[in-house]
């Protein structure tokens, strides 16, 4: 029936969480995608930034990495790792999106291992690199992510980035700046955010196709829920066709 | 008042010392002679880094990078290096492939961002046999401005609260004006620092077009710096425009005129980076013993960087590169 893919549903939902004037520091690959739709409907004068100094260019194709030409491609700047990051330590930017091989109830994010032996870990991924500077430091993360109850899990093996860490106020206890944090999740299932008190991961609502029961059989720790808890919207058709045709025409993210 | 603030540490090891006098030492001998610094990258490498050292690398992985001067660092069979990733990615597969490291500050290892993940790079750091301490890309950055402003740390508030804080060697302090908790960064001073430049003097004055990560920190922090670059301009060209100068005379040890020299890497303005020669290395590095082979036939084997270079197709291969970067080719391949 749903003539578009998991992935598409996911970019369209996370572009629409990027108001027109806000700031957000992408990476490659879908939350780039997500911040091109955004600024190609709704969000004309979204700024996006990549941590290796590039901001506000015209992105004439995907980046293959946050760092190359394309990232400054007539741009506003052509700046630096810690003049970004910095930008992102004084609160001038509203989001980023992480992703990674492990999320818990308060948003804490794993890219670094899988194993308890930190020194021979069983696999490696790449680690921080600045997924923890900007969970950390930007106002609201997000997330894009195929939900599962091993990726969501009760425990991350290693807390590369941080959430909420134990809930309620021990972010903040922990010296993180006050009024940052996780903000959406978005996976093919739901749309999740986070309760205000507790800090636990909260379903907000419902992607078409899906209900309560296969979206807590797909996670691995117990969920809260709205109590009004709404249908996602699908991806509209003209989201769709700029995705498509002038976002991702070889089809490198929403192709996965 | 209130109980005392209890103050946590990362338990990992320090692999460079932040001391300022003694870095104040260093640079008290280190020549600011303006003079002709021009050689070749074996007489750099050669001269300017020893066993042991710890090395850092311009750019970010693979835009940008200094590809000869790690070619040679494998080449030379420079071992037990301390070595800072930071978002390190083609320049962690040669260095790794060369059994360069015995000691990794990580902050990005491993993956080649939207490429996917070395399997060399990976085997090597689930081996257990280098040394691991975590660190982001801001942290890694910050501890290379604290070096260049001089001093021996930088508070910033990222990391807090995380396993990347319990295992880097930071630690937790007080703000003395506002009680604020804050990570401190040791002050991070390289021995040894390659970086790939558009343009330089002889004398190692040096501009870089586009996004610069973190380089200009890294050329003042670091104690012996190599500079290549896609070519040498009169000084003239630099007295002309100063405020274009991004590393001046006095950080640079060596310059190389190494044209075509972030290649297969990315440069701005310049050629984009060989997607087809990269994927070749994420596939061939499946197999140790074909990458072993791979490895000795691209590098070891090859006598310096144009070998190499007309290895992999020479300035025909430039030449669409250079196409692809300026949006003028059929953009396909990328």
């Amino acid at each position: 029936m749903a003539d578009y893919n998991p992935m598409e549903l996911m970019i369209c939902v996370a572009a629409r969480n990027l108001e027109d004037g806000a700031t957000v520091v992408v990476g490659t690959g879908a939350p780039c995608a997500a911040a091109m739709l955004a600024q190609k409907t709704h969000s004309p004068n979204l700024t996006i930034m990549f941590e290796a100094g590039g901001v506000a260019p015209f992105l004439p194709s995907m980046p293959i990495s946050v760092g190359d030409s394309r990232t400054f491609h007539k741009a506003i700047l052509a700046s630096s790792m810690p003049d970004v990051m910095e930008t992102c330590q004084r609160g001038m930017v509203d989001y980023t999106f992480l992703g990674g091989a492990q999320i818990d109830m308060y948003g804490n994010i794993n890219s670094t291992m899988i194993g308890d032996n930190h020194a021979r870990p069983k696999v490696r991924f790449p680690g921080s690199g600045g997924a923890n500077d900007l969970a950390s430091l930007c106002w609201r993360t997000m997330m894009m992510t195929p939900q599962d109850a091993k990726r969501f899990t009760e425990k991350c093996d290693f807390i590369t980035s941080p959430g909420y860490l134990q809930g309620g106020n021990s972010r903040y206890e922990a010296g993180l700046p006050k009024g940052t944090g996780p903000y959406r999740i978005i996976t093919n299932m739901a749309i999740m955010g986070f309760d205000e008190i507790s800090k636990r991961m909260k379903v907000l609502s419902v992607n078409p196709g899906y209900d309560r029961e296969d979206i807590q059989a797909n996670c691995g720790f117990e969920l809260m829920w709205a109590d009004r808890l709404t249908d996602t919207e699908p991806p509209h058709a003209d989201e769709l066709r700029i995705l498509r045709e002038q976002v991702d025409p070889h089809r490198y993210i929403i192709g996965r | 008042m209130s109980n005392p603030v209890e103050l946590k540490e990362g338990r990992n090891q320090l692999f460079s010392d932040p001391d300022a006098d003694a870095a104040r030492q260093f640079f008290r001998q280190k020549s600011r002679a303006m003079v002709n610094k021009v050689t070749t990258v074996r007489e750099a490498v050669k001269t300017l880094l020893k066993d042991g050292d710890y090395i850092a690398i311009g750019g970010f992985g693979a835009n940008r990078i200094p590809t000869a001067v790690l070619h040679e660092i494998a080449r030379q069979g420079k071992k037990n290096l301390a070595f800072a990733g930071h978002t390190s990615t083609h320049d962690m597969q040669i260095l790794v492939g060369g059994g360069c490291i015995d000691r990794l500050d990580i902050a990005y290892i491993i993956g080649l961002e939207a490429r996917g993940l070395s399997p060399s790079s990976r085997r090597a750091v689930e081996s257990g046999n280098i040394k691991l301490t975590e660190w982001t890309n801001a942290t890694l950055s910050w501890r290379l401005k604290a070096a260049a402003m001089g001093l021996s740390f930088l508070p910033a508030r990222n990391i807090l609260g995380t396993d990347t804080f319990n295992y880097s060697a930071a630690k937790e302090i007080l703000c003395p004006f506002t009680g604020q908790k804050y990570a401190a960064y040791p002050a991070l001073y390289p021995d040894f620092a390659a970086i790939h430049v558009h343009e330089c003097d002889v004398y190692g004055n040096a501009r870089v077009l586009g996004a610069s990560v973190s380089d200009q920190d890294l050329a003042r922090a670091s104690k012996r710096v190599v500079l290549t670059t896609e070519r040498i301009i009169p000084n003239d060209e630099i007295r002309h425009t100063p405020h274009a100068t991004f590393i001046p005379f006095w950080c640079v040890d060596a310059v190389v005129e190494v044209p075509f020299g972030s290649y297969p890497g990315n440069m701005p303005y310049e050629y984009f980076s060989d997607e087809e020669h990269l994927r070749e290395w994420l596939t061939v590095e499946k197999d140790p013993e074909e990458f072993r082979k791979f490895y000795r036939k691209q590098i070891l084997d090859t006598k310096d960087f144009y070998e190499y270079l007309e290895l992999n197709g020479g300035i025909e291969r430039i030449l669409k590169l250079r196409a692809i970067e300026n949006l003028v080719a059929n953009n396909k391949e990328k």
